[in-house]
């Protein structure tokens, strides 16, 4: 989620995190400006009060046989139910997990639901996220003093219905679906009741039939639906409890995995329409660069070739394919300024942030007691360190690609965005049209990591106006060197870590850290200090700061994380039981540790060379702890024998692709910390392909990730990001062990080189 | 020029510049987008193919080089039937894919390791399986190779 820049509204202390002491002084933000909402986006649309709402829906996907109960939702006569899901797939498995939600609040029989993408209209923007994502942002009380009509109000004023902040199961899921399915169960029953001529309370439901035990007669839901669909939804139903779930919690093969082994999967990159052309784009190298000038002759030269348009910052070659649109691209020598960024660099952005930090004027404190006074006290054993990440590139392996057609005044996009309404609202300002005149038809994508969300994704603005200029369909693909070049990176970022320890405890601890955007709110902090202060200095380069899979709580997560464990060492303690001693007695946080290190034996001896490291990171709602065991390899560069997960995000929906998602973040967070950066010479992206920006390949990954659940029943939190923060610290502390070298810039891979 | 070569077992002529690569000319002429554009330089593997039988990254292989052989991509496994190739069930099974772009390439990886030595060792899944994937799925890769082959995975991960 974009980390917008500009809170508007500061609001007194927010409940604290779950299993947390309340503290004193955290204090956290709305953020309501701009277009980009809420830490996590948010969104609004359509809740059952919404007659004029409800209609549109039902007019979109209701239709011969088959009835619309609310946006999310149909039942036909032949008894299919059709889940209308609002997140689009890149890969977190998350529909599937909705589909059981919603099944199993309704009792639907399993085999006759089936999921489909909703389409990109007002009518289907997602209420739940603007009830899920408030209380985060702005604590449960103040949230829970708006009615649903200024929630609606909210959501139509930002048209948004994005996939991300891990928000598919814990907003629209616990929200919507749970409470769809069981607000259509209750109207179901009633209508049987009607129907049967007996009381509802003598009704049960299960796989699709509602059944009258005492006179032995049943009717099926698609006999039911029409009348059903005629009556009122209780926005507050029954749900089931925990010991009455059929399906949450069951680990059930994902839906659009068959797709995907067989490649008939379609990709926004592999869309086609009759006499489409193909093009790629290149952009100024710097980025805020501009197009000075470019001699389109090579590129017509090209055979295929039959265009060359020129934007304000970028040169677009359209073609028969993109084969010749590439080697078109490839021909010319366009000219472009450097914005005035020639001085962006590396080094120079970590000394400005150097810089930042010692002038001492935060833009943001957070925390609780006095720090200072603490480090000054008498006895007090004050430890110090610095750490630095890099920008990181979300190298999703689909590279971007948007279909556009311009025909009769109105806009046709096709491809894969995380959020679909904002995406129409990005294309319709870039064209000069009204968002009436866009529609946005969403496809799954290869990948998406933070990278696909609109108000950070220019290809929507190149397409837009490209097809304005041509009279037939285009498809507009990136390079991968575009792609590695033109990102929205995860912020490159510095931090300074101060803390006294006193009688083998902290007794107060300072992060202050130089980045773009401010983490308070976001990524908590878990441990119970005397004094604890957090100090954002805000900075930014030339480049677009963009959410990266997890956004703040990486770089955060791994300065925590790495300073444990120097503290640890500092105190003469071992990494684990020195975590243990500043966590609450009897917390999630305290369960999950322990569980971690139980799994993976810590404690017990490792061959010579090889170590192990632990981290424990709260992110989207869940608590995950990491255990990694690395060696260094003959060539110097680290090997991570063995990793372990331990999550607690209050219910597992689906185990099976929960599984999937913690192994791969914590996979992604290892890859990044060892070899992944993107770095800035003369204001220019460096790297530009898989070459120099290496992702981890299954040689160097571990051969299996032990994940395990525990189910606390807290709310439930995110699955698709939780992952991956604290594997990058527990490798950080696992090298420590192994070679007592401390990681303290990543990646890991520039360290040895170095 | 006219270029004449099979894919999946069926004739095809295409008119294209020599240099074109074979995976533009899957994708863009033929149609077939099973077969993914990842990189454009054979570093990723989305675009593995099997031309003769050998794993090729298909867009560093120019339809010049092709004529006469015969290609087999991801839409060609399947038997005549439509019965899934043994590698593709037990990517099923071991519910492998995630956002499954990289996917295609890994399978058609996966079956050339699979042709080519029979039943792989650890070691060798992690010499021939080269192929990125940012999703990080590499351990259900690994555990449904070795399913596949009929080797219980040494370290459950499904």
């Amino acid at each position: 989620m974009a980390d917008n820049p500009t809170p508007e509204l500061d609001l007194p202390e927010a409940d604290a995190p779950a299993g947390k002491p309340k503290r004193k002084g955290f204090k956290r933000r709305i953020f309501l400006a701009g277009s980009a909402l809420v830490v996590g986006g948010g969104i609004f649309g359509v809740w059952w009060t919404d007659r004029s709402t409800k209609s549109r829906g039902n007019a979109l996907i209701g239709g011969e046989g088959k009835q619309a109960f609310n946006s999310l939702m149909t039942i036909a006569e032949d008894d299919t139910v059709t889940l209308f899901s609002p997140h689009i797939d890149f890969g977190q498995g998350s529909n599937t997990a909705l589909g059981q939600m919603l099944a199993d609040e309704l009792d639907a029989a399993w085999d006759k639901v089936t999921i489909e993408q909703a389409p990109a209209d007002m009518a289907f923007a997602n209420a739940s996220l603007v009830k899920g994502f408030l209380p985060e942002m702005a604590g449960p009380t103040v949230a829970g003093l708006l009615p649903d009509a200024v929630i609606g109000i909210m959501a139509r004023s930002m048209p948004l219905m994005i996939t991300g902040g891990s928000s598919a199961i814990r907003f629209t899921g616990e929200v919507a679906m749970r409470r769809t399915g069981a607000a259509v169960r209750a109207a179901l029953i009633a209508e049987a009741a009607d129907r049967l001529g007996v009381p509802a309370s003598e009704l049960t439901t299960a796989d699709s039939v509602v059944t009258h035990a005492k006179s032995g007669n049943s009717l099926r839901y698609g006999e039911l639906a029409a009348g059903a669909a005629e009556r009122s939804l209780s926005s507050d139903p029954v749900l089931k409890t925990r010991e009455q779930w059929t399906l949450i919690g069951q680990p059930v093969p994902r839906r659009d995995i068959p797709a995907k082994v067989d490649g008939s999967a379609v990709y926004g990159i592999d869309f086609t329409l009759p006499d489409m052309r193909v093009a790629t784009v290149a952009a100024a190298s710097v980025r805020g660069g501009k197009l000075e000038s470019v001699d389109e002759a090579p590129a017509m030269a090209v055979k295929g070739v039959e265009k060359v348009v020129k934007l304000d910052d970028a040169v677009i070659v359209v073609a028969t394919g993109y084969w010749p649109a590439n080697k078109g691209l490839a021909a010319l020598s366009p000219k472009f300024t450097d914005g005035g960024h020639a001085a962006v660099s590396t080094p120079a952005i970590y000394a400005a942030q150097a810089k930042l930090m010692a002038g001492g004027k935060a833009d943001n404190e957070a925390g609780d007691g006095d720090v200072d006074a603490v480090f000054g006290a008498a006895g007090a054993k004050v430890v110090e360190a610095e750490y630095r990440v890099p920008f990181l590139h979300h190298a999703m392996m689909e590279p971007f690609a948007l279909t556009g057609h311009f025909k009769d005044g109105t806009l046709t996009l096709w491809g894969g965005l995380q959020d679909p309404l904002s995406t129409r609202v990005r294309a319709a300002k870039a064209a000069g049209l009204d968002v009436e005149n866009v529609v946005f038809n969403p496809m799954i994508m290869g990948g998406g990591f933070g990278r696909r969300f609109p108000d950070v994704v220019e290809i929507i603005d190149q397409v837009a106006l490209l097809a304005k200029q041509v009279p037939y369909p285009v498809k507009l693909v990136w390079s991968r060197e575009e792609e590695v070049t033109h990102g929205t990176y995860r912020p490159q970022s510095s931090s300074k870590l101060k803390a006294s320890l006193k009688d083998g405890k902290i007794t107060a601890m300072r992060m202050d850290y130089a980045q773009s955007g401010n983490a308070e709110g976001e990524v908590p902090f878990i441990y119970d200090l005397p004094a604890v202060s957090r100090r954002h200095f805000a900075y930014q380069s030339n480049q677009i700061d963009g959410p990266w899979r997890s956004v703040n709580a990486t770089q955060i997560g791994f300065y925590t994380e790495s300073f444990m464990d120097e503290l640890a060492a500092a105190a003469g303690e071992d990494p684990y039981q020195f975590r243990r001693k500043h966590l609450p007695e009897g917390s999630r946080y305290m369960a999950v540790l322990d569980e971690v290190a139980k799994r993976s034996g810590w404690g017990s001896p490792v061959p010579e060379g090889v170590g192990r490291g632990i981290a424990i990171v709260e992110s989207f709602g869940t608590i995950v702890a990491e255990v990694v065991e690395a060696t260094l390899k003959e060539d110097g560069s680290p090997k991570v024998l063995k990793a372990w997960a331990v999550v607690d995000c209050g219910t597992t929906v689906n185990p099976l692709n929960a599984e999937a998602q913690i192994a791969g973040g914590l996979i992604m967070g290892l890859s990044s910390a060892m070899g992944e950066a993107v770095t800035l010479d003369k204001g220019a992206v460096v790297e530009s392909n898989y070459t120099d920006y290496p992702i981890l390949k299954l040689a160097d990954a571990p051969p299996a990730v032990d994940v395990h659940f525990i189910e606390s029943g807290a709310k439930t939190g995110g699955i698709g990001e939780p992952g991956v923060p604290p594997s990058s610290p527990a490798l950080a502390n696992a090298l420590m062990a192994a070679t007592g070298k401390r990681i303290r810039n990543l990646p890991v891979l520039a360290q040895a080189k170095a | 020029m006219a270029i004449a070569f099979s894919v999946n077992g069926k004739p095809v002529s295409v008119e294209a510049d020599a240099d074109t690569p074979l995976l533009w000319v899957l994708r863009d002429d033929l149609g077939m987008t099973g077969t993914k554009f990842g990189c454009g330089i054979a570093a990723c593997g989305a675009c593995s193919v099997h031309v003769d039988g050998n794993l090729t990254r298909s867009c560093s292989v120019p339809v010049s080089a092709l004529a006469g052989k015969s290609v087999t991509t991801i839409e060609g496994l399947k038997a005549a039937d439509g019965t899934l190739h043994k590698v593709q069930a037990a990517w099923i099974d071991a519910q492998v894919p995630q956002c499954g772009y990289c996917q295609s390439g890994q399978i058609m990886a996966a079956v050339a390791l699979i042709e080519k030595v029979g039943t792989p060792s650890d070691e060798q899944i992690d010499e021939a399986m080269t192929n990125i994937c940012r999703c990080g799925t590499y351990p259900r890769i690994r555990t449904a190779i070795l399913a596949a082959t009929g080797a219980a995975a040494q370290q459950g991960d499904a």
